[in-house]
């Protein structure tokens, strides 16, 4: 017992308490980072397809088949609340969730089931998960294919269907290149004659002859039009020949069109090694394709592309700035109280809320800036705004703004880490003060500036707030980087990962189905942004121990 | 041996001086840009701040008018106006006078556009009245007691061009051009018509107490689509004399003043008087409702004016109360023009006194004498940017106003506002409906409020957690375990807000509704199960002990920790069926009255605890790893065990800079968005409930902006929200750092 109270009064179970205090706040980030792994990584490993024979409430028998999601214990008490009926004697009832899909003919996509009323679960080899353009996935057998409304007799059905499939989506990919690339094109260059016919008419120099012009331009472009339109009723012609007939679990026979299948797998006839190529190959898909079904199924390829850009163009921005700035507040401005006053606002600057920088991205550049670009420049296109709304351009600028105190405090510390010594050696070489900076001191404060410089991209794919008012959307019909003169659209609005977890995972129309999608690319972004992070750690370590050899 | 160079000396290139000179500009040019790029960078940085002020000041300006300018003086004016009313671009007016002609008149010039005779010859015009909206419906009372109804439209004419264009009176007859009998006797005094879409109300008081009420309900023919109307009259008669009368929009309750400055407010529909409410001592000289036709205005003869509106209680009971007064005047109120986009109103005393209130705001906006003294008739334009006056000797007078924000005051964005169709006052945000009648309720109060709920929860799961860990990790803990802990911390630093919020809001707040007993009991469970673990470990001899070394006690608790917390859920909190009958959160609410959200302030505060954490950790870790080893070398020398050199020596020196980590990490929590927005249910309340949500200054402000029309009142007070946070968080970690600064002065002199 005198040890108990000796061991208290030393003050050892505090200490005890403080180590659990770490091991807390390393338990906290290795469980979350361990649960978007492993819920984000199941979204792309293949479910087997159960065939469930479940009984109802009144006693009949329902056939249902699905992918089992999650598995959940309820208390028999909150069921009886609800008004099913559970015997009595059991306190817990496990319940499924059960991803049916046939959205189109069951109504709804996901069902509970309560694991006592399940009479007989069977894992069936011939149960294939179609993944569709429309109504989600659709879990039945395939019975054969249909060309042109013959029914093709084969040994091989499963072979013929993929034949088939395959023939489907090249026939998609090049429609998809004809409405996107070809027809987007002529489009877009029958809206900039529009625009140029609009800004004549402005400026008063809109003469027969000019608008003659015009007029037989856009003739030609119509004609244009016309043949592509044939060619795109061609293709889609030959893409809804084709119809694949399927057998719901319950007996039903549908005929589902070709054109509305995207890919189709069986996964209770795969192997492991079978399965982890799918895994591999939806993570290739969900990274290259584009969304689809309200964002709740399909890629997120925008999204990565829209972060990669603005990233980029936020980088150009913000490194000639933040350089230029940490340079001229270390090398160049009198070190006394307003370096000083000017050094803490940069600092503090890193701590006002993002959404600050949002409200002052909207006001000042989109409205005021935007709108005034808008009177001058692009004047045909009023009142529909260019650059007076948000766009990849304001978006980007708000978020250099965000970023530059974080790169300008790395430089500054790059730069303060170069002893003097260095400085002077070169300044009684004859060097001059530029000289100096731009051939040994930046060059030495490089790792500096590239630590300030991932940090800031860092922070720039994961901050959502800001961006939610300057040019963001939900679905972005074009990529702003595309194949019509500008080429770069500056004033378009972009998708962004960070924000794409906020918009699937709360405003969407289809919450069970968004949820794995968001893990995933949720798991998607953090994988990013340690990678960044642990990068700029090595890059700092390696930049102080090699310094400290040239400190004195 | 011989290592004389074979060749001759090496070639010196020699530069030419052109070439230095070249370099001294290079030189002299580079510094002149590094400045100019230096000034302009910090230039923006600060124009954040100025352009946010730049936006806000316009709410707390004062509202400004122009000098009344003369328009004219024209003959056809001295015949007195009954009525006047102005269209929207302020350039054309409608007039009817006391001879029964509706005349349209260009203000420009005051040249008279249409003359139309109302009324028989010799009819004479007691009053007009025109209809609350902007349908521009009037009724005109003539002396003999009846009645006729005429619209006034206008249309706009862009033949000419854009330019050019036209604004094209008209005067329309929907109801038909025959008189109604309103009051057959006469001696019309007082006259209300208000149009809605099931009815069309005629009210008249007349000389001696006598009412008449004419509805006139709307049929719409379904084969020829006109309107039909079904009339019935009804009378009331009251015992004093009628000095105004007025009835609210939804026509269930018609308002009578009287001489002795009471208000009667009588059902119409049984044209009963349910209530007398004495408003002031003197007697009541003019009444008006307030845009929505909830609120009624009256003003007395002394110059005070008070505003009612009927109050629900608990039974469904409606009673008149007073609301609010406003100040200003001396002399007795003429007219009280109320206006037709907001709940602002402007009143005129027989004095020539003008004033403009907000009722919201409870203020007065302007106060003005008019150099001409009371005009005869009186026009507020639609968008409340003008004002016409017409006086008796035929001359007219117009008036710019200025008044954007007149519902901004320092009471209506923090004190408790009596908002109409409330029970009493209360703090309430809410910006905006689908109506223009709507009163728009913006007090900052419950939203400050939710920011330091949010903020508090936040702090008191982080706190701990993070200082106690600060402390382990730069005073006991290995520096081998260090430097593979701080990399973890700033990890936990670089994760987005984002991804913390969605997972608050879509896997922990689920989690934490099903389990929370076991979660609440981990509070208990942990410290407890901890110490018992520490305890048993210190006596212990297993050999296990030896492989834990000094300062890698974090180590062996991570699976400790891990194994208490699925005990604690798994375990204990089942246990909850012998406390709390079964569920904790039925009890929770009808036994202690906490009712509880899916995603509240628990929710919040564990999610953002987490951003936090790091920011908090690494600054307190970082002051007091600073503190230099002397000091505590000492104290252990003298005999005190480490914690009691912790406590006593190491703390308290570097209880300044754990102190700025606390006030950095309070600035982060409260400038904090996506969590906020993502794990709380974004209502506006205020309730100290740590079960229910909040809506704090920043996700309102992302919530709300999108969608806020440019420059008006709602967008700049988000300003204003964005600039208290700025100034919030500026103000914090501006002191903060001057903290740091003199802590690690004071280290390099120990």
């Amino acid at each position: 017992m005198k040890t108990l109270v000796k061991w208290i009064a030393d003050g050892t179970p505090w200490v005890w308490l403080n180590a659990a205090a770490v091991s807390a706040s390393i338990l906290l980030v290795v469980g979350l980072l361990l649960l978007i792994g492993v819920r984000g990584m199941a979204h792309f490993w293949p479910l087997a397809v159960q065939k469930i024979v479940y009984q109802q409430v009144d006693g009949s028998e329902l056939i249902l088949a699905g992918q089992i999601r999650e598995k959940e214990k309820v208390t028999a008490k909150r069921l009886r609340e609800s008004g099913l009926e559970v015997a009595q004697g059991s306190e817990f009832v496990t319940r499924y969730l059960l991803k049916t899909g046939n959205r189109d003919i069951l109504g709804q996509d996901f069902r509970w089931i309560l694991e006592p009323s399940i009479k007989s679960v069977n894992k069936p080899l011939s149960m294939v998960v179609f993944e569709r353009e429309e109504w989600g996935v659709f879990i039945g057998m395939l019975i054969g294919v249909r060309e042109a409304g013959e029914l093709l007799d084969n040994r091989d059905t499963w072979g013929a269907f993929q034949q088939n499939l395959d023939h489907a989506n090249r026939l998609r990919d090049e429609i998809s290149d004809l409405e996107k690339n070809r027809i987007g094109s002529v489009n877009y260059r029958i809206e900039r004659l529009r625009l140029k016919q609009r800004g004549l008419e402005i400026k008063g120099r809109d003469t027969a002859e000019n608008l003659a012009k015009i007029e037989s331009a856009r003739v030609l472009l119509q004609e244009e039009y016309e043949l592509l339109e044939q060619e795109l009723g061609e293709l889609y012609t030959r893409l809804r020949r084709d119809a694949v007939l399927v057998n719901t679990v319950d007996g039903q026979e549908i005929e589902l069109p070709m054109s509305s299948i995207v890919y189709a797998y069986q996964p209770n006839q795969m192997h492991l090694g079978g399965k982890i190529g799918h895994f591999f190959h939806n993570v290739w898909r969900f990274v290259a394709d584009d969304p689809r079904e309200a964002n709740t199924e399909g890629g997120i390829f925008p999204a990565i592309f829209g972060t990669v850009l603005m990233v980029l163009l936020m980088s150009v921005f913000v490194t000639p700035l933040g350089v230029v700035a940490a340079v001229y507040l270390k090398e160049y401005a009198r070190q006394g109280l307003f370096t000083r006053f000017i050094r803490i606002a940069v600092n503090n600057l890193a701590g006002v809320p993002s959404i600050v920088y949002g409200v002052f991205g909207l006001g000042f550049f989109v409205y005021t800036l935007g709108g005034s670009l808008d009177r001058l420049f692009f004047q045909e296109a009023l009142p529909a705004p260019t650059f007076g709304t948000g766009g990849l351009f304001w978006a980007s600028l708000t978020l250099a703004l965000l970023t530059l105190p974080v790169v300008i405090v790395s430089t500054e510390e790059g730069l303060s880490r170069i002893p003097r010594s260095i400085r002077e050696g070169s300044l009684a070489l004859g060097a001059t003060k530029w000289e100096t900076l731009w051939r040994t001191v930046l060059p030495m404060a490089s790792p500096g500036i590239m630590t300030g410089l991932i940090l800031a991209v860092a922070r720039a794919a994961g901050e959502v707030a800001p961006l939610m008012l300057v040019g963001v959307v939900k679905l972005a019909p074009a990529l702003p980087l595309d194949g019509n003169a500008p080429f770069l659209h500056l004033d378009r609005k972009f998708m962004h990962l960070g924000f794409h977890i906020y918009d699937v995972g709360f405003q969407s129309p289809n919450v069970e189905a968004a949820r794995p999608l968001v893990y995933a690319t949720a798991l998607l972004l953090v994988v990013v942004i340690v990678l960044l992070n642990l990068v700029a750690i090595q890059v700092r370590n390696r930049l102080s121990e090699r310094y400290r050899g040239l400190e004195s | 041996m011989n290592s004389a160079p074979k060749t001759g000396p090496a070639k010196i290139a020699v530069r030419s001086d052109s070439f230095h000179r070249w370099r001294a500009h290079k030189d002299k040019i580079a510094s002149r840009i590094i400045g100019l790029g230096g000034l302009v960078v910090i230039a923006a940085v600060l124009l954040i701040l100025f352009y946010l002020l730049y936006v806000v000041t316009p709410l707390f300006l004062p509202a400004k008018t122009s000098q009344a300018s003369l328009v004219g003086n024209k003959d056809w004016l001295k015949n007195e106006t009954v009525f006047l009313s102005l269209e929207e671009q302020q350039q054309v007016a409608f007039r009817i006078n006391r001879s029964g002609l509706a005349e349209f008149f260009n203000l420009d010039g005051l040249h008279l556009l249409e003359s139309t005779q109302i009324g028989s010859d010799g009819q004479h015009v007691a009053l007009a009245a025109g209809d609350q909206g902007e349908s521009g419906l009037v009724a005109v009372a003539f002396e003999d007691g009846r009645v006729g109804l005429l619209q006034n439209h206008y249309s706009t004419d862009f033949s000419e061009g854009v330019e050019l264009r036209r604004i094209v009176p008209k005067l329309d007859f929907p109801y038909g051009t025959d008189q109604r009998v309103l009051m057959p006797e006469g001696g019309i005094t007082g006259l209300v018509l208000s149009d809605n879409e099931s009815e069309m109300l005629l009210a008249a008081a007349g000389s001696g107490g006598r009412v008449r009420l004419e509805r006139n309900l709307k049929q719409e023919n379904f084969l020829s689509g006109e309107i039909e109307l079904e009339s019935s009259v009804k009378s009331l008669d009251v015992d004093f004399d009628i000095a105004a009368i007025t009835i609210s929009d939804d026509h269930r309750w018609l308002y009578l003043g009287d001489a002795d400055g009471r208000v009667h407010f009588v059902n119409t529909n049984t044209l009963q008087v349910v209530q007398i409410v004495p408003v002031s001592d003197a007697g009541i000289s003019s009444m008006s409702m307030l845009l929505g036709g909830i609120s009624v205005l009256v003003g007395d003869t002394r110059g005070n004016i008070t505003q009612l509106f009927p109050v629900r209680d608990v039974d469904n009971q409606y009673s008149l109360q007073v609301i609010r007064r406003f100040e200003g005047h001396q002399e007795a109120i003429a007219r009280i023009i109320p206006e037709q986009r907001r709940k602002g109103f402007m009143t005129v005393d027989e004095g020539g006194k003008l004033s403009i209130y907000h009722s919201t705001a409870g203020r007065v906006v302007l106060q003005q004498q008019l150099a001409s003294g009371a005009p005869s008739a009186l026009a507020l334009a639609p968008r409340a940017s003008g004002l016409l006056m017409l006086y008796d000797d035929g001359h007219a007078e117009f008036m710019d106003i200025d008044n954007e924000h007149p519902e901004v005051s320092f009471a209506s964005l923090w004190s408790k506002v009596w908002y109409e169709n409330y029970f009493e006052p209360e703090y309430v945000w809410q910006s905006s409906a689908s109506s223009n009648e709507f009163e728009p309720k913006f007090s900052l109060t419950p939203l400050a409020f939710g920011t330091l709920k949010a903020a508090l929860y936040a702090m008191l799961f982080a706190l701990p957690l993070a200082l106690m860990g600060a402390a382990y990790t730069a005073y006991f803990m290995s520096p081998a375990l260090r430097r593979m802990v701080k990399p973890t911390i700033e990890i936990m630093a670089a994760l987005p807000t984002v991804i913390l919020g969605f997972l608050a809001g879509l896997w922990f707040a689920p989690f934490l509704e099903e389990n929370l007993a076991g979660v609440m009991s981990m509070m208990l469970v942990m410290p407890i199960g901890l110490l018992l673990f520490a305890w048993f470990w210190t006596r212990s001899s297993w050999r296990v002990k030896d492989l834990v070394k000094e300062g890698w006690e974090p180590v062996l608790l991570l699976p400790v920790l891990a194994v208490l917390a699925i005990v604690s859920i798994e375990f204990v909190g089942p246990l909850q069926d012998l406390f709390f009958e079964g569920d904790l959160r039925t009890w929770l609410s009808r036994e202690a009255g906490i009712s509880y959200d899916q995603r509240n302030a628990l929710v919040v505060g564990c999610a953002m605890g987490f951003a936090v954490i790091p920011t908090i950790f690494s600054i307190a870790e970082d002051a007091i790893y600073g503190v230099p080893k002397s000091l505590s070398d000492g104290s252990l020398a003298l005999g005190a065990t480490p914690w009691q050199s912790l406590v006593r020596v190491i703390l308290p020196t570097a209880s300044p800079g754990m102190f700025s980590a606390v006030m950095i990490g309070l600035g982060r929590a409260v400038g904090e968005t996506m969590i906020v927005l993502m794990a709380t249910g974004n209502t506006p309340i205020m309730d100290w409930n740590l079960f229910e949500g909040m809506r704090t200054l920043a996700a309102n402000i992302a919530v709300e902006m999108p969608e806020s029309a440019m420059n008006s009142s709602h967008y700049r007070i988000l300003f204003l929200a964005a600039l208290v946070l700025f100034l919030f968080t500026f103000v914090v970690n501006t002191g903060a750092e001057l903290i740091r600064q003199r802590l690690r002065e004071k280290y390099s002199s120990l």
